[in-house]
């Protein structure tokens, strides 16, 4: 055990009892035969304008949670850059009189080319149920609908899933928004910046530190369980990878190496970590077995090999090496052999992460003394730039593919101010945004859809 | 490694230099305002009278020889003025044989993270197997990797970069 202390242990526990989820039918309703589609690979779209009715609720509790819903929903959704939510001032039906069917005719005024409907209802047993229906407007029929009961707490978690189905019903891909980000929480100026492991929802609430910022933590990683963070921490100033588990609290050394251990990730099954090994000036990759400890050696070159990442099938990794003189992005199969590079242009590579849909390959790349976040599809070709900056790093995937998170650093000033801040962006490069935190946040890891 | 190869050559041949006079190197480079050593075996509580840092310390070090040597953008190879210091350092570390060090490697903000620490790493091995090829006893040295995580001069411009590209020597 190390001296880093948990502030908070019991992370994931709630988050696995989702207990019920129906599928909701109305028989007195057509589906929709219009097809209302956005489509999401086009570059910037006019975003779809969608009306979000607080949800009905009986009570002014129960009123209370399904304006919370509706909110979260439309934030969301609006964040997306895919949708525009209509204020909800313009509404004419009230959430009580939309419970039963929709006055199309009142939402088609306002030019809502979706309509989101629903219900919260506290149960007997305690349990809140969460009712959600998607109509198409102007083909006056119902997309899609599902019912939710669950402990009132997560009740921010529903109106993700909500957000998600909505999403997913009108793109054709995908949600994201049912998913978590762990990130380096930064705050002091750049000499004596004290870093923290902490975690949050992808729209930053339900905040917590993990560490007391006692030791210096970087570059944490979801499994794809969710229920572990691999990260590198320096405990008496010895820098080392670490796993920690979020229902326990445990956190333990990974490997007894000789060197410097950094740069972990995991495996797409959970069950690897890659990370590098420095060792006498020279930096190498390797792989864990986090059942039977055995590690085994990828890379065998002078040069600097570092930021490994797995192809989403498992059977490739692409690294970061220097072998070529600077740095450059290459692919090798799982185990080493088959070592190519896939990046060519002008200026130096680095922190390459395969998307988990397989088809492209996010990276940092630093030319001219601009820093830059670009794709590539894993043979080097279609190289795009998606964000560039002063200083621009870590790309991470949302769990869809279609969404990268990072972080910008502004100039420090004289007296050693610094600023980094976390951002999304979309894959066609549009729709930057900043996503709010309580200090600033470096290094973010997106996780996958919760389970 | 071809470099590497280059610079112990380079080291043993200064080593050479360095051992046939040690105690005119010692004189030369431990000396200033510090007192004589036998003062401070002898534990004496005529402390007012010993001016400057005590000998064979981390102040002493980085007053009298330098605690810290300086890279180019991307490079881990010692450049001329690294070497002249490190030179000094060895002669240091042999006048303090209890000594022990940890060499930190460093790199400026412009680079990404994970390569910079790979990049100090490097760089605090080029300064540690330099020392060492100088006739310091490798059991007394140490590395470690702080990538860009601590500048030494605040700021983000050229002069800070240069000035945290570094490798420093802390004495354990």
């Amino acid at each position: 055990m190390m001296k880093n202390r948990l502030t908070s242990t019991r992370l994931f526990a709630l988050l696995a009892i989702i207990s019920t989820i129906t599928a909701v039918t109305m028989a007195q309703v057509q589906p929709a035969r219009a097809q209302l589609n956005v489509d999401i690979t086009q570059g910037f779209v006019e975003p779809l304008p969608i009306a979000v009715s607080d949800f009905y609720g009986a009570t002014p509790e129960e009123q209370l949670i399904g304006h919370d819903v509706a909110e979260v929903i439309a934030a969301d959704l609006e964040r997306s850059g895919l949708f525009r939510p209509i204020d909800k001032g313009a509404f004419i039906q009230d959430p009580a009189a939309l419970r039963n069917v929709p006055r199309f005719g009142d939402w088609r005024v306002i030019n809502a080319q979706a309509l989101v409907s629903g219900s919260a209802e506290l149960q007997a047993d305690g349990r809140l149920r969460v009712e959600f229906r998607l109509w198409d407007v102007f083909g006056e029929g119902q997309l899609t609908a599902f019912a939710y009961t669950v402990p009132p707490s997560i009740w921010r978690r529903v109106a993700h899933i909500i957000a998600d189905n909505v999403y997913k019903r009108l793109t054709g891909e995908e949600g994201y928004f049912d998913s978590r980000i762990v990130y380096i929480a930064e705050s002091g100026p750049q000499n004596r910046r004290q870093k923290r492991l902490a975690i949050m929802d992808q729209d930053g609430f339900n905040h917590q530190f993990l560490t007391d910022g006692s030791n210096l933590v970087l570059t944490p990683r979801f499994s794809p369980s969710l229920q572990e963070i691999t990260y590198l921490a320096y405990v008496n100033r010895v820098p080392r990878v670490y796993l920690l588990n979020l229902n326990t609290g445990q956190q333990e050394v990974l490997g007894d190496f000789p060197g410097m251990t950094f740069a972990p990730r995991f495996s797409p099954d959970g069950n690897t970590v890659v990370m590098s090994l420095a060792q006498q000036g020279n930096t190498e990759i390797y792989t864990m077995d986090l059942r039977t400890r055995q590690v085994t050696r990828l890379t065998r070159h002078p040069a600097i090999d570092t930021s490994p990442s797995y192809s989403p099938d498992s059977r490739q990794v692409v690294f970061n090496s220097d072998r070529g003189g600077s740095q450059q992005l290459y692919v090798m199969n799982a185990d080493g052999s088959g070592v190519q590079r896939i990046s060519f242009n002008k200026g130096r590579y680095a922190t390459p992460v395969w998307s988990p849909r397989g088809d492209l390959i996010a990276f940092t790349r630093m030319s001219g003394g601009t820093f830059y976040i670009g794709v590539m599809r894993p043979d080097g070709s279609g190289e795009r730039m998606l964000a560039e900056g002063f200083l621009v790093e870590g790309p991470t995937w949302a769990p869809n593919g279609r969404v990268l998170s990072f972080y910008r650093q502004m100039p420090a000033d004289a007296r050693g101010k610094q600023v980094t801040k976390l951002f999304t962006i979309d894959l066609t490069g549009f729709n930057e945004r900043e996503v709010a935190t309580p200090i600033d946040g470096s290094d973010p890891a997106w996780s996958p859809l919760i389970q | 490694m071809r470099l590497k190869f280059l610079t112990l050559i380079a080291a043993a041949s200064l080593l050479g230099a360095c051992a046939s006079d040690p105690e005119t190197s010692n004189s030369g480079t431990g000396s200033g305002a510090a007192a004589p050593t036998t003062d401070s075996s002898a534990g004496s509580t005529q402390t007012s009278a010993i001016e400057g840092p005590t000998p064979g310390t981390q102040e002493h070090l980085t007053v009298n020889v330098g605690d810290r040597v300086f890279f180019d953008t991307d490079k881990s190879d010692l450049t001329a003025d690294s070497r002249e210091v490190l030179e000094k350092v060895a002669v240091w570390m042999n006048s303090y044989p209890v000594a022990t060090v940890t060499v930190e490697g460093h790199a400026d903000e412009r680079g990404t993270r994970e390569y910079n620490l790979a990049l100090g790493e490097r760089r605090a091995n080029s300064v540690s197997d330099y020392l060492a090829a100088l006739g310091v006893n490798p059991n007394r040295l140490q590395t470690v990797s702080f990538g860009k995580e601590q500048p030494a001069v605040l700021g983000s411009n050229q002069e800070a970069w240069a000035q945290n590209r570094r490798g420093v020597f802390k004495i354990n």
